[in-house]
């Protein structure tokens, strides 16, 4: 084994988890981060080897003659973007359009940008489908700008504690508490008609369907480990909302 | 029901998640239509049927089945179309009346409302599931042809 071949093999190691890492912190399903993780050491000529990915840690084996390697992952959030970006790079990779080097430096690159909407473009979205969802729910269209603005600002508090705590529960809580408390002041002032409908289209924006989605597929495909956390990280949120909401209801 | 304005809000809803869950730019309009196209299925079963558990699992299949169809037209992972599309479809006024009738103290209906969200999730995961087995094997089938069209016989 040469020293160029050495160089060489730690910068596809490299290579591999900084492209596992981000996509496990944009969000994507255990099973795709695995395939693509393989298929880019497959086309470094890397033909055995292994990788097992839980949502907070990657272990890569590249062969049995070296070592093992291992990235935490510390916080997970949801970026498609990012997801779609590695995606590309790693296909680019396989099919020789891009060196080891480009493949990394582009890496590199998506890893420290932010490609995510402004706060206010993501709650406008969120204070949107918020009152979409008020109409297909059933509820009337009376109702429709308190949905608007309540589910607006739900999400505003979620994402705002989200970032000055990193405590998921507390956020989705306090956030669900905000949303069942200015629906209910709502309706007592005699400005709202249907609470319960006021409740869940606000709430929408809350819900954790990706990690639904995500949890489902990786349990279908055999990742059992990664499928049951996601699954409990789901079943997590949705007790926080739940119990925000019941606290108000319950007065 | 009035079909063009749930066509228009599912499409607005989906589209707006996507802006959340920052798929990128140029999907996002695929991302709406995939929600309208899941969210439209569900209603029409649900209008034709009755049932709300066969309803969702038919929309997540559609759900799935578009999302497949544009992962391969877009080149991206399915992820980025279907979590949009699949949000219309979650069981959330049956798991807040499940939620309310508990703090009421009335068990019996919250057990019934909460048996009922939980067979819709798992509709969900079915539909996925079966979409996804689905479009397995037609895209084998694909790639079998083009092997016997470009002269490869192997398997």
């Amino acid at each position: 084994m040469t020293q160029a071949g050495e160089v060489r093999r730690n910068l596809a190691l490299d290579c591999f988890l900084l492209a596992g890492k981000i996509m496990m912190e944009s969000g994507a399903e255990t099973y795709r981060i695995e395939d693509t993780m393989i298929r880019m050491a497959v086309s470094q000529k890397m033909m055995d080897s292994h990788c097992f990915v839980t949502p907070s840690g990657i272990m890569f084996s590249p062969s049995n003659e070296m070592t093992t390697r291992f990235v935490r992952i510390k916080s997970r959030g949801t970026d498609l973007e990012r997801v779609a970006l590695v995606n590309a790079v790693s296909r680019r990779l396989v099919s020789g359009e891009l060196t080891l080097q480009q493949a990394y430096d582009e890496m590199q690159i998506i890893d420290q940008t932010d490609y995510r909407f402004s706060i206010q473009i993501q709650v406008l979205a969120a204070a949107v489908t918020s009152a979409c969802f008020l109409i297909l729910m059933g509820g009337g269209w009376e109702d429709l700008p308190f949905a608007f603005v309540i589910g607006g600002t739900g999400f505003y508090i979620v994402e705002t504690i989200l970032v000055q705590t990193r405590v998921k529960f507390f956020a989705e809580f306090t956030g669900a508490l905000a949303i069942g408390s200015l629906a209910s002041l709502v309706i007592y002032a005699g400005l709202g008609q249907d609470l319960d409908t006021i409740i869940i289209g606000s709430v929408m924006p809350l819900v954790p369907g990706l990690l639904i989605t995500n949890a489902v597929r990786d349990l279908m495909a055999g990742h059992f480990v990664p499928g049951l956390s996601k699954g409990a990280e789901a079943f997590l949120t949705a007790f926080a909302i739940g119990a925000g909401i019941a606290l108000v209801l319950s007065f | 029901m009035n079909w063009p304005l749930e066509a228009f809000l599912s499409f607005l809803a989906a589209g707006a998640f996507g802006v959340i869950f920052n798929t990128p730019r140029r999907t996002l309009v695929s991302c709406g239509l995939v929600g309208m196209s899941g969210w439209l299925i569900y209603r029409l079963f649900f209008e034709v049927f009755g049932d709300s558990v066969q309803a969702t699992f038919a929309g997540a299949f559609a759900v799935a089945l578009v999302a497949h169809i544009l992962a391969k037209k877009f080149k991206m992972p399915m992820i980025v179309f279907s979590i949009a599309g699949i949000i219309p479809l979650v069981p959330g006024s049956r798991a807040y009346n499940s939620m309310r009738s508990i703090v009421e103290n009335n068990y019996f209906e919250a057990i019934s409302f909460a048996a009922d969200a939980l067979m819709i999730s798992g509709a969900i995961a079915m539909g996925l599931v079966f979409a996804e087995v689905l479009m397995q094997m037609v895209f084998k089938q694909q790639a079998k042809k083009m092997q016997k069209k470009i002269g490869m016989t192997r398997n």
